[in-house]
């Protein structure tokens, strides 16, 4: 029953903010550019990369181009979900708005997760999807059932992961009310997915697999596309994704208590 | 239209960099925001991709670090305040005044940047800290003429940003065609790979662009990287001088369009 409701309120979400977002018609062809103009840049900067090596890191060009593909369907959740709704709760708790979206008979996080979306990020899952599907040409993988369900597993979870960084920074908001340019630290940290994790030195690998598991997000599903991860590697990416979400929603819960509202 | 005089420049000043130490803690997570240029030191160092194009490690730690410094004193996001203000219908009250309001978004940046400017240097110590070897300091007249130059870049992207801004006046979401111009800028102007490193069919059109000479050519020149100091200021000037009326043009344009919020 309940399930069912969900889904009925999260197509309603769906119709209203659709519809919103189309009045700008030019803005989504424009941010879908701009999706474009940004993995072009992306793979000139790799070119320039490999101009004088044949690997950095352990990674050729053709599988790095595999970490671009999932950076670019990673980044097209995030502008399609994450970003309009997560940079909401600012705006809420600033105008004392959460106030009604804690009255509703709905779960808070639920709604403010997925209130929004964004339709051109879209695009840019499809970019990213057809990018992979290339990669898969050109590295010679074969699809199999397994491999299938590995991919979709630990993309899941690396999306998971990333919604749970998105959502534990803007929980803070409730304490700090602006942290517009915390999202934006987040933003720039999350910038090094587009490269492989082992192109980087000892000390900064260790801080991006342990304080901002950016590590898991790009690489791991990329070596799982090559047939190359381990499976502690895949287990412990499932675990790190239930331990985020976990926190993210223990800490939304208890940071609601310190939820005074606007001017009280 | 430009009427400006040192009482009014000063007054502007103090009341924005009171305004911006209100929000230091976000021009500190600002700063922070712009450390990719380190990140991508640690590609280049890590794996010797600048034995090719004839830079040791410590020259190019101090490129990306001159970078940094650029970058933190040339951002500019008038277009993103402009549109706010547009759209909640700000502007009015603004145009009335007898000053151009795009003075009052300069006096903001100005404002910020020496806000921002402690958080920047002490960024740069924690670099030193990790780097002691790429420790340096600039000779006088190269590091005036880097400041020089990082100021000419601002007003650069300050006036591109601005003629976007006004395109509000038509369109009032123009902050996606400024995400769209960012992107050839985070690519092109030398912020993640300096421009010697690109390829020569890229090398070949860029110097007549604008974008070297936004963050490769003045971190080129803190840094104590060859550079060619002359055309890269003629340039420089090139660009301000052509996007100058533009802007101009635009402004008188748009305003005569404006019919305020709800009408």
């Amino acid at each position: 029953m309940k399930i069912r409701k969900y889904i009925k309120i999260y197509s309603l979400f769906l119709s209203t903010s659709i519809a919103s977002e189309l009045e700008y018609k030019t803005n989504v062809i424009i941010d879908f550019i701009t999706a474009i103009l940004s993995l072009v840049g992306s793979v000139f900067l790799l070119t320039i990369f490999f101009q004088n090596t044949d690997n950095i890191g352990g990674w050729n060009f053709e599988q790095a181009l595999i970490i671009q593909g999932i950076y670019t369907i990673l980044n097209g959740i995030t502008n399609t979900w994450f970003n309009p709704n997560l940079t909401e709760i600012v705006k809420h708790i600033r105008e004392g708005t959460l106030d009604f979206v804690l009255l509703k008979p709905l779960d808070s996080q639920f709604f403010i997760s997925l209130n929004k979306l964004a339709p051109s990020g879209f695009l840019e899952i499809i970019l990213g999807v057809v990018l992979l599907f290339y990669c898969i040409r050109i590295n010679q993988i074969n699809i199999n059932l397994s491999f299938l369900f590995l991919c979709i597993t630990t993309l899941f979870c690396s999306i998971v992961i990333l919604y749970s960084l998105w959502f534990l920074i803007s929980t803070t908001t409730i304490w700090f009310v602006k942290t517009w340019n915390a999202t934006e630290v987040l933003r720039s940290f999350l910038y090094i997915g587009r490269f492989p994790l082992n192109s980087f030195s000892f000390s900064l690998r260790i801080f991006f697999s342990i304080f901002v598991p950016i590590a898991f997000i790009t690489t791991i599903p990329s070596e799982v596309f090559l047939g190359i991860a381990k499976p502690w590697e895949i287990l412990f990416e499932v675990i790190v994704a239930g331990i985020f979400f976990t926190v993210s929603r223990r800490f939304w819960l208890f940071a609601l208590k310190y939820y005074t509202s606007a001017s009280s | 239209m430009f009427n400006l005089n040192k009482h009014k420049l000063i007054t502007l000043l103090k009341v924005q960099y009171s305004n911006m130490l209100e929000y230091r803690v976000e021009i500190a997570l600002w700063a922070v925001s712009g450390i990719i240029p380190f990140f991508m030191l640690n590609i280049w160092t890590n794996n010797n991709l600048n034995e090719s194009i004839n830079l040791s490690n410590v020259m190019l730690s101090r490129y990306f670090l001159s970078a940094f410094f650029v970058r933190q004193f040339s951002v500019v996001w008038v277009v993103f305040t402009f549109e706010e203000d547009a759209l909640l219908g700000k502007i009015s009250p603004y145009l009335i005044q007898p000053l151009n309001p795009f003075f009052r978004y300069l006096a903001q940046h100005i404002a910020e940047q020496i806000t921002r400017f402690p958080f920047a240097i002490i960024i740069a110590l924690i670099f030193f800290l990790i780097n002691p070897e790429s420790l340096w300091i600039p000779s006088l007249n190269l590091f005036l003429l880097a400041c020089i130059s990082t100021f000419f870049s601002f007003l650069i992207q300050f006036l591109i940003q601005s003629i976007i801004a006004c395109f509000c006046f038509w369109t009032e979401k123009a902050s996606s065609i400024e995400r769209l111009l960012f992107i050839p800028t985070l690519f092109l102007s030398g912020l993640l790979a300096p421009v010697i490193s690109f390829p020569e069919y890229v090398k070949s059109w860029i110097y007549i662009t604008p974008f070297p000479y936004l963050i490769d050519f003045p971190a080129n020149i803190l840094s104590g990287n060859n550079t060619n100091i002359i055309s890269g200021f003629f340039m420089q000037i090139f660009w301000i001088s052509v996007l100058f009326p533009i802007f101009k043009r635009t402004w008188s344009l748009g305003t005569k369009k404006y019919t305020a919020m709800g009408s």
